[in-house]
């Protein structure tokens, strides 16, 4: 297990550097630079400028630089907002995203896997049906479509929560919804299909056979086993709940990340645009590395292996 | 089915009626015949094939036969509601709304194909040659793969969009260099399973090089689970599309694509729903028929999913 854990971790830190050089490099193809919009600047006031956020050294030095003072956690000041440093952008603005994030997960959850559950246990019923055309539409109702409709009724009709902004101690409420009514639909057909798979098997057949309980078949026999198609969508859901929440962070005008990321890639903000993105890559690995956690634990058969 | 054994030996000798009927069974139904009617047996599913039809259709056809233009602009009109003079309303230039929608399906509609198509192309090259290479190039290979599905994606994306301006053709060349793969893992795990078959050895044996057998043999052959995947992933890069526009990264206003449309009808919910309703109805509608066709591809090409005859 500790060989396990060994190399995952080698992997990420792989990934990491990985990210950092794609980025830096697709960054410093682009033209302009974070200097470019400041039309008015003298010469000599830009050359002082640049020479003082490193820009003026040749690109490796540059790159170098960066793995240096992240890898010490010595971060570069942003070059767009003076005197912030990214650290502190990030900081500020990831507990937004984690809230609503990890709010829309517990929601997908919390509707998705009862909703599966039940269309498994009877197959082709009603219930199975409805179950099953709640889940499609969810998963063919994009988050630009649900976001700003849920904003409007929930919003500004019924004026429940505030449609937009960060203000009040309820603001995660709707976009957090609007992430887990989206992801609820594909953690219930894997829960479904987990479930009737696992319901066929010999040993719920002996389960039957020896008298349990359709309760006890269900939680104790078979609800384990049944998740972990739901587990293994874990992984992907990061990234997934990662590309959702730039969109709904720009409809409910929310402090996160993904508005720093964009900002700071339309900007040309090079030390915010690097760091997010480096942050960003280690979410998703320490997200993977606890999935795989997570189904070791959960399936013997698949154990720790690297 | 007509009584299949009336005497009710399970063991007597075939009669000569059923053994024409089989042999004319099996010469008749070719496996696409075969995948074809496997196919259009749900309703639903010939339903979503229709749709996707009806729309390719309007969406190519309907801008010519509209008396509107996508950036045709009524500004004493401004933003109206439904009505018979526009069927879906406009929006506050006086554009038509049904018009706009059709000239934005067409740019989504062709991002999704064009990058799913840089997506497949991508994904089964790296995937067959990965599979029929040596175990050490296959290994590293797919180390490489594995790593990058560890990538947050999204950040490339938009990085690429924001770096090398918002050109048409860029965006699905974007999408595609991401979208590849999972394609590349389908199809190599494909050419592994076939490699080793008693047909591939015999092209090995009497000569056959590398590429040969990579482009005769084994390309035919993984074309099945390739077909069935690249209509997986056109929802998926649609959204992607529809995602990056949204954000102000994709096609650029005045153009319209689904994303566009969906960013204006966000920026003006309250006021005027139908901006939102309608192009979202018909993103929606299209994301359904195209997993619906998906799914039904998956069920029909998939020879482990026979036990449903």
């Amino acid at each position: 297990m500790l060989q396990f854990l060994i190399s995952r971790l080698f992997q990420g830190l792989i990934v990491i550097l990985a990210v950092l050089c794609i980025t830096f490099v697709l960054l410093k193809m682009a033209p302009g630079s974070p200097l470019e919009s400041e039309r008015n600047i003298p010469e000599h006031i830009r050359a002082q400028r640049m020479a003082a956020s490193g820009l003026d050294k040749p690109l490796p030095v540059q790159l170098w630089r960066y793995i240096v003072s992240f890898a010490t956690f010595d971060f570069p000041v942003s070059a767009k907002t003076p005197g912030r440093g990214v650290d502190e952008i990030i900081l500020q603005a990831f507990p937004v995203s984690a809230q609503v994030g990890l709010a829309g997960l517990i929601i997908a959850l919390g509707l998705g896997i009862p909703m599966g559950a039940l269309a498994a246990l009877r197959p082709n019923s009603f219930d199975d049906r409805a179950c099953m055309i709640v889940a499609t539409l969810g998963i063919c109702t994009p988050s630009m479509v649900l976001g700003p409709i849920i904003a409007t009724v929930l919003g500004l009709k019924l004026r429940w929560f505030n449609a937009s902004g960060w203000y009040d101690a309820d603001d995660w409420v709707l976009p957090s919804l609007t992430l887990g009514v989206i992801f609820s639909g594909y953690i219930a057909r894997l829960t479904r299909a987990g479930m009737r798979e696992t319901l066929a098997q010999d040993f719920i057949r002996t389960a039957r056979a020896k008298g349990a309980s359709e309760l006890a078949i269900v939680f104790r026999h078979s609800f384990k086993l049944a998740c972990l198609p739901v587990l293994n969508y874990l992984g992907p859901t990061a990234a997934g709940l990662m590309t959702g929440s730039i969109v709904i962070e720009m409809v409910f005008q929310l402090p996160g990340l993904g508005q720093h990321f964009v900002g700071a890639a339309v900007n040309r903000d090079y030390d915010l645009a690097m760091a997010t993105a480096a942050f960003y890559a280690v979410l998703i690995i320490s997200f993977n590395l606890l999935v795989d956690f997570l189904q070791a634990l959960l399936n013997p058969r698949i154990g720790f292996k690297s | 089915m007509s009584e299949p054994n009336p005497t009710g030996d399970a063991f007597r000798p075939a009669t000569a009626d059923e053994v024409k009927l089989a042999s004319q069974h099996a010469a008749s139904e070719s496996p696409g015949e075969r995948a074809w009617r496997r196919l259009t047996r749900s309703r639903v599913t010939v339903a979503a094939m229709l749709f996707m039809v009806a729309l390719v259709g309007i969406c190519v056809l309907g801008p010519l036969l509209s008396s509107y233009d996508q950036s045709q602009q009524d500004l004493e009109l401004k933003a109206t509601g439904p009505s018979f003079s526009h069927w879906l309303g406009t929006d506050p230039l006086g554009r038509d709304l049904l018009t706009r929608i059709l000239f934005g399906g067409r740019i989504s509609l062709l991002v999704g194909i064009l990058a799913t198509g840089v997506a497949s192309v991508i994904g089964v090259a790296y995937g067959l040659i990965a599979g029929l290479s040596g175990r050490r190039m296959d290994a590293l290979m797919m180390r490489v793969v594995d790593v990058l599905y560890a990538f947050p994606f999204i950040t490339f994306v938009i990085i690429l969009v924001v770096v090398f301006g918002r050109e048409f053709w860029l965006i699905f060349v974007a999408i595609g260099a991401v979208e590849w793969l999972t394609m590349a893992r389908v199809v190599r795990g494909q050419v592994l399973a076939l490699k080793n078959l008693e047909f591939v050895l015999a092209a090995r044996a009497s000569g056959a090089g590398f590429w040969h057998i990579l482009m005769q043999h084994m390309l035919p052959n993984v074309m099945g689970p390739v077909i069935i995947y690249a209509s997986l992933t056109v929802p998926g890069v649609m959204l992607l599309e529809a995602t990056l526009s949204f954000l102000g990264l994709g096609i650029q206003p005045p153009n319209a694509s689904w994303g566009v449309l969906l960013r204006e009808g966000a920026d003006n919910m309250e006021t005027y729903p139908w901006m939102l309703i309608g192009p979202g109805l018909f993103f929606s509608a299209t994301l359904l028929a195209l997993n619906i066709i998906g799914d039904a591809l998956r069920d029909a090409l998939d020879p482990k999913s026979g036990a449903g005859e």
